[in-house]
């Protein structure tokens, strides 16, 4: 069975959803080691190793330095765009004992508060985010859910 | 002869499970997503299916980065419960069936789908949360199960198109087992929610109940949505959803439905649940 489905074109697609980093093979590949390492985060004495000296845990690792900075920060939208995956950096924020609804606010730049009380008034709209293209062409500027 | 008598879809949001683990699915704020599952429960006490095929996806659980199978499908005796990284949900382990899981392997693959086959694994929250959906919290769980997981994480996952086909093997797989049985298909995961980016936190209710109401009847339009739709409109993780389309493809040309639920939100995320019945003409 083939599909008339262009590769290039199947991907260049991903890059125009405002605020969203779709996992690629690119960025799988580029995340492989920073993804093995929150994998390794799983097991309770590597957890404690890393709690431990979170520097020295990520130097075992052959990791890029930008990738162990963004871990050392936290900061889960750098590290999506370094090549980690939301389930895999899951590990990591599990680790500090932070929920799915915490971790994910940090990333949309509002409050827990904030968000959680977007989610139960019915969640984001997709109104307005649903195509930087789109959005352009309607002459609006940047709008949130965009970095 | 086995049959496929029932297809359910439900939603597998983690912490569901920790709701009904801890004991909270009475509280103000998980009762409306656990109440749409009362009907079922009842359902499934007089259904006594013999065997449920499980499709669910593994979330950096079992299946870490070394090895991303597009579909898989349990074969063995007994599958253990995950320790996601708070330890295992306290729920009972997964038996399988093993003979009419090799069965259904060995079909598909002459049916040109190439299987994965997995003898040992554990099951994260994609496999269990369904199963205390729709039975509670049992001392044993009252069927078999082969889980069939699908990649729905590194993209591409596969089209909706080849996820309903293989469910249309499926059928033909399970009718050719020569045992007497009753066999229910789920598929799990949705609905609409992104839990990665600036955008996280999107819902499109308008989009799911569509999406619901394609489910029914004999149309087959949704099998041809593209990936990009599910993510422009449904979120990054929305995506899931086409793993409900391998249980519709595997009920045959035209559906029934019994049951429907939706509710926004639980934690990040839309719940979606219907139950259909296929039907014959």
């Amino acid at each position: 069975m083939s599909t008339d489905i262009d590769i290039h074109e199947y991907l260049a697609e991903f890059d125009d959803i405002p605020g969203t980093r779709v996992y690629t093979a690119a960025r799988a590949r580029k995340g492989y080691h920073l993804n093995q390492f929150a994998m390794s985060l799983m097991k309770a004495e590597n957890r404690d190793r890393f709690k431990a000296d979170e520097r020295a845990y990520l130097d075992e690792w052959p990791m890029t330095e930008a990738q162990k900075q963004a871990v050392l920060d936290r900061d889960y939208n750098r590290l999506l765009d370094l090549g980690g995956n939301i389930y895999f950096m899951a590990k990591i924020f599990s680790s500090d004992g932070l929920s799915f609804v915490q971790a994910v606010s940090t990333m949309t730049g509002m409050s827990v508060e904030d968000y959680q009380a977007m989610m139960v008034a019915g969640g984001r709209s997709p109104e307005g985010v649903r195509s930087i293209k789109a959005n352009a062409a309607a002459g609006g500027t940047v709008e949130k859910g965009t970095r | 002869m086995a049959h496929i008598t029932a297809g359910v879809a439900s939603s597998h949001i983690p912490a569901l499970g920790v709701a009904s683990d801890f004991n909270k699915s009475e509280e103000d704020y998980w009762k409306p997503a656990f109440a749409g599952y009362e009907w079922t429960k009842k359902w499934e006490e007089d259904q006594k299916p013999d065997v449920v095929i499980l499709v669910y996806n593994d979330h950096a659980s079992a299946f870490d980065m070394k090895i991303i199978p597009t579909f898989a499908i349990g074969c063995g005796e007994k599958f253990g419960i995950c320790d996601e990284g708070w330890g295992p949900r306290p729920v009972p382990d997964v038996e399988g069936h093993p003979d009419l899981a090799w069965h259904i392997a060995q079909s598909l693959i002459l049916d040109e789908f190439d299987m994965t086959i997995i003898n040992e694994m554990d099951v994260d929250h994609g496999l269990t949360v369904p199963l205390s959906m729709m039975f509670g919290k049992p001392e044993k769980w009252p069927c078999k199960v082969i889980p069939l997981a699908v990649n729905v994480v590194t993209y591409p996952p596969p089209s909706g198109n080849r996820c309903w086909a293989l469910g249309e093997a499926i059928k033909k797989a399970v009718e050719s087992f020569p045992e007497d049985l009753n066999v229910q298909i789920w598929g799990t995961g949705g609905m609409s929610h992104q839990l990665q980016g600036p955008r996280a936190g999107l819902i499109n209710r308008e989009w799911d109940n569509m999406f619901l109401d394609g489910l029914i009847g004999d149309s087959d339009k949704l099998r041809y949505i593209p990936h990009i739709e599910y993510l422009r409109e449904t979120g990054s993780e929305g995506i899931e959803m086409v793993m409900w389309l391998i249980m519709r493809g595997a009920l045959g040309k035209k559906t029934k439905c019994l049951h429907r639920h939706y509710h926004v939100p639980a934690s990040n995320t839309a719940v979606g649940h219907i139950v259909l019945e296929p039907v014959t003409d």
